[in-house]
């Protein structure tokens, strides 16, 4: 109980001393406006008891919204004495209208209030004797709240609760006013009860309270202003409200946790594992001075452990080690003379051919060998390279030059072939052009620069026949039909066949009679063809006969080649100035010429045909054609990698060709396989000429070597 | 057709690779760091075998690392250490701005060490790996520990350096290991077989230390490489003491030693060449019954053949001798002699070793000591001298060693004209020069050693035929008829050389035919001399032929291997007209005086 008056008190004044910030100034001023209006009432007479009560009453009418809201508050805390106010509230109710509540009062009042019970106390006692505390409330007047002006023409101010008029009491005139107020030392403190109309003599504490509020003090002496604040409830808003019950027990006990915690912490401490902050520092001082601690790192010479690793290593190369010239004391060899020193100055700014990084030197003793001043640069560079220089694994030959070296048959083992000159054709008094062998191989016809053609035996080297064909022979080859005997020279710009009159009597005059009989001309000739070739049979009567020489075709630009096809009827011809019309095609039977193209392809160099089938090859300037003359279209195309080619040879098979170039190389293509060289041939330091296919093959060089390979 | 086109560079040679500037970027590392962090970890640029393609087609000439080198560094905890480090010099510089010099100091006292261990493991698989690799790390570890303190180098490298060096040296000479010791101007080379890893380290000369411009060398990068190398040299050294059953970190046996008064134990260890003159202490006593077991033993189960089997043993045979070459043997060193490499070298192949106690501390005995054999000096001469010793120049402890036997000490006496010392690392080969010294010591070195140069070089023309055929064919300088008669049989050239001795020969025969011819009735057929000339020339004729069918992709190979042949057999040409005259120089001294 104590308690909660205690707080309820506190309660009041923290509401108190609030209102003061709030409600002071209207506060005092209804008290102010309050005083006068009873100063003019106190000409009515009434009890000053019941002044007193008013005055207090109007105080707490004041407060009464205060007190109501301190009800609300302590509601909570008691009910019982809730219930108490509220019948003390009801009691006074019934008492009086006027003043509604007067139960719990501030201290001032209530002492005022007090005051004016002791005076009503000497007024009746009967009332105390009900033992009614709410006697303060002692109005006899029960008019109401009605403005007491309204009595003023009447004799009465009010009724009592009898139901008996109140008489006004008597006034006295201004001078009994006066001589009260000479005589009665009270009269000061004199105030008219306006409803009773009593005259009532304030205490001295009313008036010390009247004069508090007039100099806008709080009217309660006893109040301190300054007392030490209790935040009981703070303005700010709690998240959760006070709780009623208290706190739990564990709250008090020490956590299980924690204490399992530092348990593990003096049992870590105790056994060393964790040591406090100087310990650490001096162990991990201590670890610093010791330097790395070394263990065995691999358990076993060759094991490795399976870890991650850097790709595809490549371990750093060795450097070389020293050999005798970096020797303090080399032998004297080893030493550079002037010349190598300067040389080795000149090339020491550039890094690469430099055999030596430093030059030789040679001390008597080792005390005089002082420190080597480019070693810690040396060391640096080692360093650089090992972690700059890029690293590629090269593999390093361990072979001899000797090992790429072709290894060749040796001429022993090719034998039997010529090794001597057995015979020697001697008659061409200038360079020998071209030669041919006739088809039986009995007979051999040579073609010089001293325009002449010759014609020998080949097993015995006697010149069988010799004429002048007027001009340099170019080319000379024998008819391949062994029924005919015939050779075709390239003459400047013509074409001479020749029948040399050797061997079988028969075939000669059988081919005499062949060339003789010129073939009804069919077809007319073209004039293109006119304009390139005419034929001209040589009548007997002529010299050129009795040379032999039975047919001439004159070209229109000099002829470089003639090929005779392998039945020994057509023949063809290269004029490589010609132009479109550089290739012709000759029938021997017919007289005829053909121009196979009509448009040009190239600076025709050679024209062969194929021995067996229907093909026709020309050489161009660096590819050879190959014509199938059935179908009279292209067929292959072989492409040399040379720059000019000079001479074509076919193997009599039909498969494989020779080409000879300007660029000093032969060139084998197999026609089975692809259009380019099968190989490539580089044996004669200069240009081919010709060359005749047999199993061996023969070179002819321009240098005048002949080469026999074995193919 | 079949999907989305394929883009360039996507596949093979061109996503193999990547830049230095990628690399940097995937590492998000400076370039500082990464190289640093390439030179511990061992990553290196590589040579593409197209570099347009590896490049993604980009001109010029770009560093290229492999990408998976990089990704696998990205995975490597010491890049955060990097990174801790760059924060702690962060704070100290901030430390220092704000003036804070207290946290700045504290800051600074607090190093981010960098745990190496997993680096050589993983760098080096095996034991055997790390011995292969050891060359550059033991010389550049033995140039650190000679360096003063320096900037951009830890206070304690060159300490640690020295300390691991020298422990490795202990267990050189412990397991008897070193084989090949040279004296070159750069330094001391020394060449130890461990575990059949021919390791081979420079020792500078004294005071090798020199300060060097920033352009010339950068201290810091040589310094990540050692910090690097320690980790693997103290790894090694665990392994390597280990495997010889000693302590480590080692242990000095002082006990055995009669004169302890000599030794301060305490000097010792902060004298470590010192530490080399003492054995050390074993784990277990049974050490020297494996050193003594056979090695060839181990042989006969792998090689068939005979021959094979026979050099083996002959090799290993020597090995053995070399082992104890100066076993028995007490040597004093005089004070103006480098003791390190000479203690060393004498300690590993069994000798004793002393010097002037007033010194060094680590003597063992005194000068005066009459059982001393060899006193090394290196003085023109000497006062007090003991009748009972050779007083040797240190010239012959080299020798001695690389001859694998102890060489006649007359010509390394004081103040005699020392004979060239020559490397041991050249082995001999034709197109290369060799010193008729080095012929002599190959051979039965002693006597040929002995013997005048005239015979030394007899002995090499009768060695090598083919040497001296060729020598005076080079005089023409026609290097394609050397090949020639290199490969021709002996008979050949006997009658190709048609200058010198053959003509004498014909001569004699001539002689005896006479001498025939008074004597017999019947008159000896004439034997049938085809003409020299003509069989070179048709040889040279055959080659030419077989060189023109050399094939086209090999044509530029055969022709460089040619040109080098050609320029090694001039320089050795050179060499011996230089010797030629430098001898006849001489003898027309000694012929005058």
């Amino acid at each position: 109980m104590i308690n909660t008056d205690k707080l309820k008190r506190k309660l009041t004044n923290e509401k108190v001393t609030k209102k003061k910030e709030n409600e002071h100034e209207t506060f005092s001023e209804d008290i102010i406006d309050d005083i006068p209006l009873k100063e003019i009432d106190l000409n009515d007479d009434s009890e000053t008891d019941d002044e007193s009560e008013i005055d207090s009453s109007n105080d707490e009418h004041e407060d009464g919204s205060s007190d109501s809201t301190v009800y609300s508050d302590s509601e909570e805390f008691e009910s019982d004495e809730e219930e108490e106010h509220e019948d003390s509230n009801n009691t006074t109710t019934k008492l009086d209208n006027t003043t509604s509540e007067s139960s719990i009062v501030k201290k001032g009042t209530s002492e005022a209030q007090e005051n004016t019970q002791k005076s009503s106390k000497e007024n009746d006692d009967d009332e105390y004797a009900s033992h009614d505390t709410s006697d303060e409330e002692d109005i006899r007047n029960t008019v109401g709240n009605v403005p007491m002006n309204w009595y003023d023409e009447y004799e009465h101010i009010g009724y009592d609760w009898e139901g008996k008029k109140i008489m006004k009491p008597n006034q006295g005139d201004q001078i009994d006013m006066f001589l009260k107020k000479m005589e009665d030392p009270n009269f000061w403190r004199t105030v008219k009860d306006s409803q009773t109309g009593q005259d009532v003599v304030l205490s001295d504490k009313d008036i010390e309270l009247i004069k508090r509020i007039e100099s806008h003090k709080i009217p309660d002496k006893d109040y301190d202003d300054y007392t030490p604040w209790v935040e009981w409830f703070t303005s700010e808003v709690m998240d959760m409200p006070l709780r009623k019950f208290p706190e739990h027990k564990r709250s008090f006990l020490p956590s299980k946790d924690e204490i399992k915690k530092v348990s593990k912490y003096v049992h870590a401490m105790k056994m060393g594992w964790m040591k406090s902050r100087r310990a650490m520092k001096l162990s991990e001082k201590r670890k610093m001075e010791r330097g790395p601690q070394f263990y065995m790192l691999w358990h076993s010479d060759d094991a490795a452990e399976e870890m991650r690793r850097i790709h595809n290593h490549i371990p750093a190369p060795k450097r070389a080690l020293p050999d005798h010239s970096e020797s303090y004391n080399p032998p004297e060899e080893y030493l550079f003379n002037q010349q190598e020193l300067k040389k080795w100055n000149r090339e020491k700014k550039s890094i690469g051919n430099k055999k030596l990084h430093f030059v030789p030197q040679k001390y008597n003793s080792l005390r005089e060998v002082p420190s080597y001043k480019r070693f810690i640069r040396e060391r640096f560079l080692r360093c650089l390279d090992l972690y700059m220089c890029p690293r590629a694994i090269k593999m390093r030959l361990t072979i001899e030059p000797e090992d790429l070296l072709p290894k060749l048959p040796t001429p022993k083992d090719l034998q039997p072939f010529p090794t001597v000159v057995s015979i020697t054709y001697i008659g061409h008094t200038d360079m020998v052009r071209s030669i041919t062998i006739d088809p039986f191989g009995q007979y051999l016809a040579s073609a010089s620069d001293d325009s002449s053609v010759r014609f020998w035996e080949v097993s015995t080297g006697r010149c069988l026949k010799a004429f002048n064909i007027n001009g340099i022979g170019k080319c000379i080859t024998w008819c391949p039909n062994q029924a005919v005997s015939l050779v075709a020279v390239a003459v400047e710009r013509r074409i001479l066949l020749i029948n040399p009159q050797l061997g079988d009597s028969l075939v000669i005059t059988k081919t005499d009679d062949l060339l003789d009989t010129p073939p009804p001309e069919d077809k007319l000739t073209s004039e293109r063809i006119k304009a390139a070739v005419q034929w001209e049979h040589v009548s007997p009567s002529n010299d050129d006969w009795n040379k032999g020489i039975r047919i001439v075709l004159h070209h229109f630009k000099e002829v470089k080649q003639v090929s005779w096809h392998g039945r020994g009827d057509y023949f063809a011809t290269v004029m490589p100035d010609g132009e479109n019309r550089s290739v012709l095609i000759h029938q021997l039977s017919r007289r005829r010429s053909q121009l196979p193209f009509s448009k040009p392809k190239g600076l025709v160099q050679a024209a062969l045909f194929h021995p067996i089938k229907p093909l026709f090859f020309i050489a161009t300037q660096r590819n050879i054609r190959i014509y199938d003359l059935v179908k009279q279209e292209m067929v292959k195309k072989l492409i040399s990698n040379s720059k000019w080619i000079s001479h074509m040879a076919i193997h009599p098979g039909g498969d494989n060709v020779l080409v000879g170039t300007y660029d000093r190389k032969v060139l084998w293509f197999d026609l089975d396989l692809s259009t380019k060289p099968y190989k490539s041939l580089a044996l004669h330091n200069q240009a081919y000429v010709q060359w005749i296919y047999h199993p061996f093959v023969l070179e002819l060089g321009q240098e005048g070597r002949l080469i026999l390979q074995f193919h | 057709m079949a999907g989305p086109r394929k883009k360039k560079y996507t596949s093979g040679e061109g996503n193999q690779y990547w830049t230095r500037a990628t690399a940097l970027r995937k590492l998000q590392l400076s370039l500082k760091d990464f190289r640093r962090l390439c030179i511990l970890k061992g990553i290196y640029p590589r040579e593409p075998k197209n570099r347009k393609k590896a490049q993604k087609g980009a001109t010029g000439i770009k560093t290229l690392y492999n990408k998976k080198d990089i990704q696998f560094l990205m995975h490597e905890p010491i890049i955060w250490k990097f990174r801790e480090m760059k924060v702690q010099g962060r704070k100290i510089g901030r430390a220092k701005a704000m003036n804070e010099n207290g946290l700045a100091r504290r800051l600074m006292n607090k190093h981010v060490i960098i745990n190496l261990d997993h680096i050589v493991k993983e760098r080096y698989p095996t034991y055997l790996d790390a011995l292969r690799d050891l060359d550059d790390c033991l010389t550049l570890c033995t140039l650190f520990s000679t360096f003063p303190s320096i900037k951009h180098i830890p206070r304690d490298q060159s300490s640690l350096c020295r300390r691991l060096v020298l422990e490795f040296m202990q267990a050189i000479i412990t397991s008897r290991a070193l084989r090949k010791v040279f004296i070159s101007i750069k330094g001391y080379y020394f060449q130890a077989e461990i575990k059949g890893v021919t390791i081979t380290w420079i020792m500078p000369h004294q005071f090798s230390f020199e300060p060097q411009t920033r352009e010339e060398v950068d201290f810091r990068i040589m310094s990540t490489f050692v910090q690097f190398y320690i980790v693997l040299l103290g790894f090694v050294n665990f392994r390597f003491y280990n495997s010889l059953n000693l302590y480590y970190p080692p242990r000095i046996s002082i006990a055995s030693d009669e004169s302890d008064d000599l030794i301060d134990k305490a000097g010792l260890e902060s004298e470590r060449i010192a530490a080399l003159n003492i054995p050390l202490s074993c784990t277990s006593t049974d050490v020297n019954t494996e050193e003594e077991q056979d090695p060839v033993e181990s042989f006969n189960m792998a090689m068939d053949e005979n021959d094979k089997m026979e050099k083996a043993y002959l090799e290993a045979e020597k090995i053995r001798k070399l082992k104890k070459l100066f076993e028995g043997l007490k040597f004093f060193l005089n004070r103006e002699v480098p003791r390190e490499p000479l203690v060393f070298i004498l300690r590993s192949f069994g000798a004793l070793v002393s010097w002037d106690k007033t010194l060094f501390v680590g003597s063992t005995f005194d000068e005066t000591d009459e059982t001393i054999t060899h006193q090394i000096v290196d003085r023109p001469s000497l006062s007090k001298q003991y009748v009972s010793r050779y007083y040797v120049q240190p010239q012959w402890i080299f020798d001695s060693v690389n001859a694998r036997e102890l060489l006649p000490v007359e010509k390394y006496f004081i103040g005699a004209v020392l004979p060239p010392h020559l490397s041991p690392f050249v082995e001999e080969r034709d197109q290369y020069y060799s010193p008729p010294e080095a012929v002599g010591l190959d051979t039965t070195g002693e006597v040929i050693n002995g013997k005048s140069q005239e015979d030394g070089k007899d002995n090499e023309s009768v060695g090598s035929l083919s040497d001296n055929n060729s020598e005076e064919e080079d005089e023409k300088n026609d290097d394609e008829r050397d090949q020639m008669s290199n490969s021709s049989s002996e008979d050949e050239k006997e009658t190709s050389n048609n200058k010198g001795s053959p003509i004498n020969s014909n001569k004699d025969i001539k002689k005896k035919a006479k001498a025939m011819k008074k004597k017999m009735a019947v008159a000896p057929g004439k034997l049938e001399k085809p003409d020299p000339n003509q069989v070179f020339e048709a040889e040279k004729q055959e080659r030419k032929l077989r060189e023109r069918m050399v094939e086209k992709k090999h044509r530029a190979l055969y022709k460089s291997m040619m040109r080098g042949r050609a320029e090694r057999i001039r320089d050795k040409n050179v060499l011996k007209k230089k010797r030629l005259l430098i001898e006849k120089t001489k003898s027309g001294i000694k012929a005058t005086s």
